[in-house]
């Protein structure tokens, strides 16, 4: 009896090693993000970033579409400036909402703020109000996975009609048609698209309510509409699931799809359009602002038909107030956007598969950022 | 010691009247008192919260309540982001219910069946490692089941999938169109292993605490060790089983994070099992919470409600079922 007790002991002690084990790892795992900074250019690039009178700590919360590429400027700039700058993707939502409360410098957004959420936010900017700087584009890519199918075209009708469930088979009239010489299977189409909500999902649909009017009745949004399909919870959920069925395709965030093929839009153009850095930034050049006063939200358009511009473009926002921003967090909070809006920060964009802004419109993002107060 | 002592033992002195009663009703010197004190004030603590739980989440489910355009109860929808916004829970509470009877149903009988064999017939050097590996399960956190289901279980469904629609899929409930396999039974599925652990873990306690002498009566009329089993242990504890489970329950209920990983939500009804689609209270407000707007964390609260008031309902049913068997609780072994 006596013996069991101890060894009972014993398993308990283990139990709580090994789960504490565990506990650590899982906490290890979370920043992986960190690694895209390009460690190469950490020291050769510090030299030229100004800190001005950047001192102490920031706090951010957004998007975490945006996340990779500000962890990797953070670590730039704080290796130069000797700034702690916490930005937590924990969601464009998150962000606004923390914004709004005053308890962060500045938010990221996957969406330009709503006129009630400009409205909340001159409580905090006072004598001002939040406005949106477009800092980090993207493109969204259309992976699938087709056995024997490498370079898929695709038109905005028929891509809507695949996700809606009009089209259920990949030997489709409708793709065989924009795809003559490709060996298309009788593979049943499973589209997946996100189950939690997300500013991908909101740009994609509006590309599709946009560039297909009649084949997209679902409107758009940040939650996934239309009926049927299958689901799985964010850009690396998607990735996986692409990956594991036979017959799959889904839209994600052009850096998870790597590794997948993905589909080339026919937008009109001369030639169909791969999802690059590139031609995301070419598709932002073609956005109009339509923000007032200092505000420079986008607007994309979809259907552009500009040569190697590719329409499902994202691009996601820093929201700082245009006046009253608080007095201590001022001066870092314009150095660290004075940094990332320079030539050297959107110049990173593109390494780790995000499109840099265009320069017309980059111009006004730093003009605009030189007026902060 | 002398022996003129022990002649004449000292009068124990006569406890007064009132000190007798005192003594009958316990609880009078200060290291009693303070305890009782302590206890009550910690019970009446656990009261606060709760009611404090309770209040926060109706009030700011009355606030999105109040602006939802559909039915909250019967809408195939959830939508905040809309102007009206359009929400509804029939999906998730379907859902919520459903992957935690399947489940039950799985884990229920393999957990017993595991701590039947690690208490009556392994021989105790095997049943010690059984145990501790049993034990261990039960602190795997459980976004890493998610990660192990849709990496590894998820896969490998497909043959089971396609064995139960060609034997199973005339009943409906198992019919399949090809399709990844990330339905409600791959959750339950999922979900039986998760909450194995604990089921076999207190079953295992109570299967220990039956006493010796019910077994070794029933061994003397010359039960064999099934009949044993059956007549002395499981009545014993049944109870037991039924709190194991529950605890069990609770934990199916209320999982987030490997739903969330593995099931394909969609706001739907299948009569299939094998359908991707459907969701669960918790998936749902993992996946909606981090990009919700203020409304939309209201609409999530309310659902959240509707998850607290189940998980009330559960308890309570299981309370009733252990004291309609107290003849079998501990207390009178």
């Amino acid at each position: 009896m006596k013996l069991q007790r101890k060894n009972r002991r014993a398993l308990a002690l283990g139990a709580i090693a090994f789960s504490g084990a565990l506990a650590l790892t899982a906490c290890g795992s979370d920043d992986t993000g960190n690694s895209n900074g390009g460690d190469s250019t950490a020291t050769a690039n510090a030299g030229s970033i100004k800190c001005d009178d950047a001192k102490g700590q920031l706090l951010a919360d957004g998007s975490s579409a945006q996340k990779n590429a500000i962890d990797a400027w953070v670590k730039q700039f704080s290796a130069a400036c000797q700034v702690q700058i916490n930005y937590k993707g924990g969601g464009s939502g998150a962000g606004i909402t923390a914004f709004n409360q005053g308890t962060v410098a500045f938010a990221g957004s996957d969406s330009a703020l709503k006129p009630e959420e400009i409205t909340e936010s001159k409580k905090v900017c006072s004598g001002g109000q939040g406005i949106d700087l477009p800092m980090v584009g993207g493109a969204v890519a259309l992976a699938y996975n087709v056995e024997g199918v490498d370079n898929l075209v695709l038109d905005a009708p028929t891509i809507a009609n695949i996700f809606s469930g009009k089209i259920k088979t990949w030997d489709d009239a409708a793709i065989k048609k924009l795809n003559p010489d490709a060996k298309l299977p009788s593979t049943k189409i499973q589209a997946f698209h996100r189950s939690d909500e997300s500013g991908t999902t909101d740009n994609f649909t509006k590309y599709l309510s946009t560039a297909a009017k009649s084949d997209w009745t679902y409107g758009d949004g940040k939650a996934w509409a239309a009926p049927g399909g299958q689901a799985a919870s964010g850009s690396s959920g998607l990735a996986q699931a692409v990956k594991q069925t036979s017959g799959a395709i889904s839209y994600m965030e052009e850096s998870y799809a790597k590794d997948m093929s993905t589909v080339a839009i026919d937008t009109g153009a001369s030639e169909p359009v791969k999802p690059t850095s590139d031609s995301a930034t070419a598709a932002i050049a073609d956005a109009k602002v339509v923000g007032t006063g200092k505000d420079l939200a986008l607007e994309i358009n979809y259907n552009t038909k500009a040569d190697g511009a590719y329409p499902i473009t994202l691009v996601t926002y820093e929201i700082v107030c245009d006046k009253g921003n608080k007095a201590e967090t001022l001066p870092t909070v314009k150095a660290f956007l004075t940094y990332i809006a320079s030539e050297e920060g959107q110049g990173m964009l593109a390494d780790i598969s995000y499109a840099p802004i265009p320069d017309d419109i980059i111009a006004k993002v730093r003009t605009t950022i030189a007026g902060l107060s | 010691m002398d022996i003129a002592t022990q002649d004449t033992p000292p009068p124990t002195p006569q406890p007064t009247e009132a000190e007798r009663k005192r003594a009958a009703r316990g609880a009078t010197r200060p290291g009693d008192r303070v305890f009782l004190g302590l206890a009550r004030g910690s019970g009446i603590f656990l009261l606060a919260i709760m009611t404090a739980i309770a209040v926060f989440l109706t009030w700011r489910a009355a606030i999105a309540i109040s602006k939802n355009e559909g039915n909250f109860l019967t809408t195939f929808e959830w939508n905040t982001g809309t102007q009206p916004p359009v929400f509804g829970i029939a999906v998730l509470a379907y859902g919520t219910v459903v992957s935690s009877i399947i489940a039950m149903a799985i884990a229920v009988p393999i957990a017993v069946a595991i701590a039947l064999f690690i208490t009556h017939y392994a021989p105790r050097r095997l049943g010690g490692p059984i145990a501790y590996v049993i034990d261990l399960l039960a602190a795997v956190p459980s976004i890493v089941y998610g990660l192990w289901g849709v990496m590894v279980l998820v896969p490998q469904m497909n043959g089971l999938f396609g064995w139960l629609n060609d034997y199973f899929g005339w009943t409906g409930i198992f019919s399949w169109e090809e399709g990844a396999p990330r339905s409600m039974l791959t959750v339950g599925i999922l979900l039986a292993i998760m909450i194995l652990p604990i089921i076999t873990n207190v079953s295992r306690e109570v299967f220990n605490q039956v006493p010796q002498m019910h077994e070794e009566a029933a061994l003397a009329l010359g039960a064999t060790r099934w009949e044993v089993v059956r007549m002395a242990v499981l009545p014993f504890g049944r109870s037991g089983v039924i709190s194991a489970s529950m605890l069990g329950l609770g934990r199916a209920l209320g999982e987030t994070m490997a739903v969330a990983i593995v099931l394909s939500p969609d706001f739907l009804i299948h009569g299939s099992l094998l359908d991707p689609g459907g969701g669960t209270f918790a998936q749902n407000i993992a996946a909606k919470f981090p990009e919700a707007d203020e409304f939309g964390r209201d609409a999530l609260i309310a659902s959240g409600l509707v998850l607290f008031v189940i998980t009330l309902l559960v308890n309570g049913a299981a309370r009733m079922i252990i004291a309609r068997r107290k003849e079998y609780s501990g207390a009178n072994a």
